[in-house]
């Protein structure tokens, strides 16, 4: 009984899926995230789907793992190898770990490239950055910094500690705050995982241990909204000011309510859409990626790549009381 | 308190209707093997390829062999939960002693020996103090994981020597990786000193009723402890695996294996009280976790819809015995 009940169980599963595997003979561009259920992601699918749509061929194959590690994103690369995709757009989880996994795509004759957190260049033929480390660095304490001119305490709530693209925009920060913004003091940097529940403890224990804090940074759309969460929650609004990389539509009550004076991102939607061009310009052009290349991104322009096959997108937009109820309607 | 036996239904031989069931598991499992193959050869027209099949057994070898021995501490009536930060400390060793210049049989002697050496201490904490292994193994867990985080924090090791690359990379035939062939011989190991030798039995008679065992002249905080070695010893085995699979270590490597290890196990019908189970029901188990996962992968179906299903299988496992249990009981009141 209990294996009949299995098998129905798994063929009313498999039967669902036959509908999803019917792929004509389009060009499959996997676009892989870190971790599915974040709305950032979905935006940048969002994109993809926009792009898939202008090149006509495409077939976007929007996957990741549900907990975001580097083992679980090896699993999902490894099926898609096995699914003969034409091209392998990832977001990864971890720089090195991933190396290994995507060097077989590549000598099985898949493209990779990689977008917003990024790969090391033997694992991919090219990077786009969303925007550039040294701006975006530069961007988080400005965003504090502006509200602050008397400057004070800051701290950083970042994601994880192994997070390629939070820890460089972290060390760029660093690198820009004795000389361009000397009254400002970066006394913590604390880890909440992309976890709500961890980032939300994390940004309390910032609270109780430093009770000068003027701003907490969180370079995370998940720990942006813990932390503003937090300095509502605490009746610290007005004295904290919360601030960093947030998703429009999931901090809008946040801009509302005033524990946060501004955020800033760059527009995922416009990642995802030209992380597919890319893949495309490589694996149906069959332009080269080399040193100083340039290429098309459709409506978002050109990227020209650097010595180490990066390219930087645009430079990060900034959303306050003003533009927020306008782009949180956008992602 | 009475030495006349109970006019009451108490069986005299608590093992038969326990083994009947594990038999019965076996066979269950490997029909649920065959369908969960033949609905993704339908499924999918990639996942009849040598190759993908290959790709396949990468998604659970490194937490099979591991699942070995737990299987053994598990009948015992003991457990570690510290297993998958074993990992993260033997990888963040040898690449430590790989910034020192290792070659390739240094770093897999260090991997296995601090394998080994947290499996001892874990052991050593059960049996010399008597403190129950879940807690002992909760605690070096974060321990463990705690060290590997202090010496590495944000930081990666790599540059592993390219010799080192087969372990996790390597085929030793055709599309026959080494991971998988070294987990075939070591089931095969688990097996016959499991179910041949006379340290299968007692493992069985420790976990049955540690006491008796005791009484019986069985070294029970002896035979404990050499289990607890053996996992520690398959957790650093592991590590070789996984680090040299990835090329690299970071503090998060393999991150929540310990469940995925414990959940392979419980799936191949190990009691999760003890007293009860067998290898080729792990071993089954595990290949049954890598054909879902790699097959719904292949579909593209979100990470999520995999976990409630070995969820649900879970579920069903562990609620099975115990309900048809309930039922026969039932049937003789």
């Amino acid at each position: 009984m209990s294996i009949l009940r299995k098998l129905m169980v798994m063929a009313a599963l498999s039967a669902a899926m036959f509908v999803n595997a019917a792929y004509a003979d389009n060009v499959k561009i996997a676009l892989v995230v870190k971790s599915l259920g974040n709305g950032f992601f979905d935006a940048a699918n969002k994109g993809a789907e926009e792009a898939a749509k202008e090149l006509g061929d495409v077939d976007i194959i929007y996957t990741g793992p549900t907990k975001a590690t580097a083992e679980a994103q090896i699993e999902v690369v490894n099926s898609l190898i096995a699914q003969k995709v034409d091209a392998i757009a990832i977001s990864a989880n971890d720089a090195d770990a991933l190396v290994p996994a995507l060097k077989k795509a590549m000598d099985r004759g898949i493209t990779v490239i990689s977008w917003d957190s990024g790969v090391a260049p033997e694992g991919r033929q090219l990077h786009l950055n969303p925007s550039d480390t040294g701006l975006i660095g530069e961007t988080i304490i400005k965003l504090a910094a502006d509200y602050l001119p008397e400057g004070g305490e800051v701290a950083i709530l970042s994601a994880s500690s192994t997070a390629t693209n939070q820890n460089a925009w972290i060390d760029a920060a660093k690198k820009v705050l004795p000389e361009k913004f000397p009254k400002i003091k970066l006394v913590a940097t604390v880890y909440g995982d992309d976890d709500s529940a961890k980032s939300t403890d994390e940004a309390k224990g910032l609270l109780k241990s430093y009770p000068n804090l003027k701003a907490i940074i969180a370079p995370t759309t998940v720990g942006v909204v813990a932390a503003a969460q937090v300095v509502t929650d605490e009746g610290l609004i007005g004295k904290v000011n919360v601030t960093g990389l947030a998703l429009p539509s999931e901090f809008k009550k946040f801009i509302d309510n005033g524990a946060s004076q501004a955020v800033a991102l760059w527009n995922p939607i416009d990642l995802g859409y030209s992380a597919v061009y890319l893949a495309h310009d490589l694996a149906v052009k069959k332009e080269e990626a080399k040193p100083g290349a340039t290429l098309s991104i459709g409506r978002v322009g050109k990227v020209t790549l650097d010595d180490t096959n990066s390219a930087a997108m645009a430079p990060p937009f900034q959303f306050d009381k003003t533009n927020i109820e306008k782009f949180s309607k956008i992602y | 308190m009475t030495d006349t036996p109970a006019p009451r239904h108490i069986p005299d031989r608590l093992d038969k209707p326990l083994s009947s069931a594990i038999f019965s598991w076996e066979a269950l499992l490997v029909a649920v093997a065959v369908a969960i193959f033949a609905i993704n050869s339908f499924a999918s027209p990639y996942f009849l390829d040598p190759w993908s099949l290959s790709d396949l057994t990468f998604n659970f070898t490194e937490k099979a062999l591991i699942a070995l021995a737990m299987a053994l501490l598990i009948i015992s009536g003991e457990i570690d939960l510290s297993v998958a930060a074993i990992i993260a400390l033997a990888s963040t060793m040898m690449g430590m002693a790989v910034q020192a210049g290792a070659g390739m049989p240094a770093l897999v002697a260090i991997g296995i020996v601090v394998g080994l050496g947290c499996g001892a201490f874990n052991g050593l904490l059960v049996t010399r103090l008597g403190l129950p292994s879940i807690v002992v193994t909760i605690g070096t867990m974060s321990l463990f994981r705690g060290i590997a985080f202090i010496i590495l924090g944000d930081q990666s090791y790599k540059g592993y020597p390219s010799s080192f690359a087969f372990f996790g990379q390597g085929y030793v035939w055709w599309v026959v990786s080494f991971e998988l062939a070294l987990f075939l011989v070591a089931a095969v190991i688990y097996w016959f000193v499991l179910h041949r030798t006379s340290f299968g039995r007692r493992v069985f008679a420790i976990g049955n009723n540690p006491v008796a065992a005791q009484f019986s002249g069985v070294r029970v905080d002896r035979i404990k402890f050499i289990l607890f070695c053996l996992t520690g010893l398959m957790s650093g085995i592991a590590s070789v695996l996984i680090t040299s699979r990835l090329g690299s270590t970071r503090p998060s490597i393999a991150q929540g294996y310990e469940l995925e290890v414990i959940t392979m196990v419980v799936l191949g019908g190990v009691s999760i009280l003890g007293g009860a189970g067998s290898i080729g029901g792990v071993v089954l188990a595990a290949f049954i976790m890598g054909l879902v996962t790699f097959g719904l992968g292949l579909l593209n179906v979100p990470g999520i819809v995999m976990s409630i299903f070995i969820g649900l299988l879970l579920i069903i496992v562990i609620a099975l015995p115990i309900v048809w249990r309930r039922l026969r009981r039932e049937r003789f009141a």
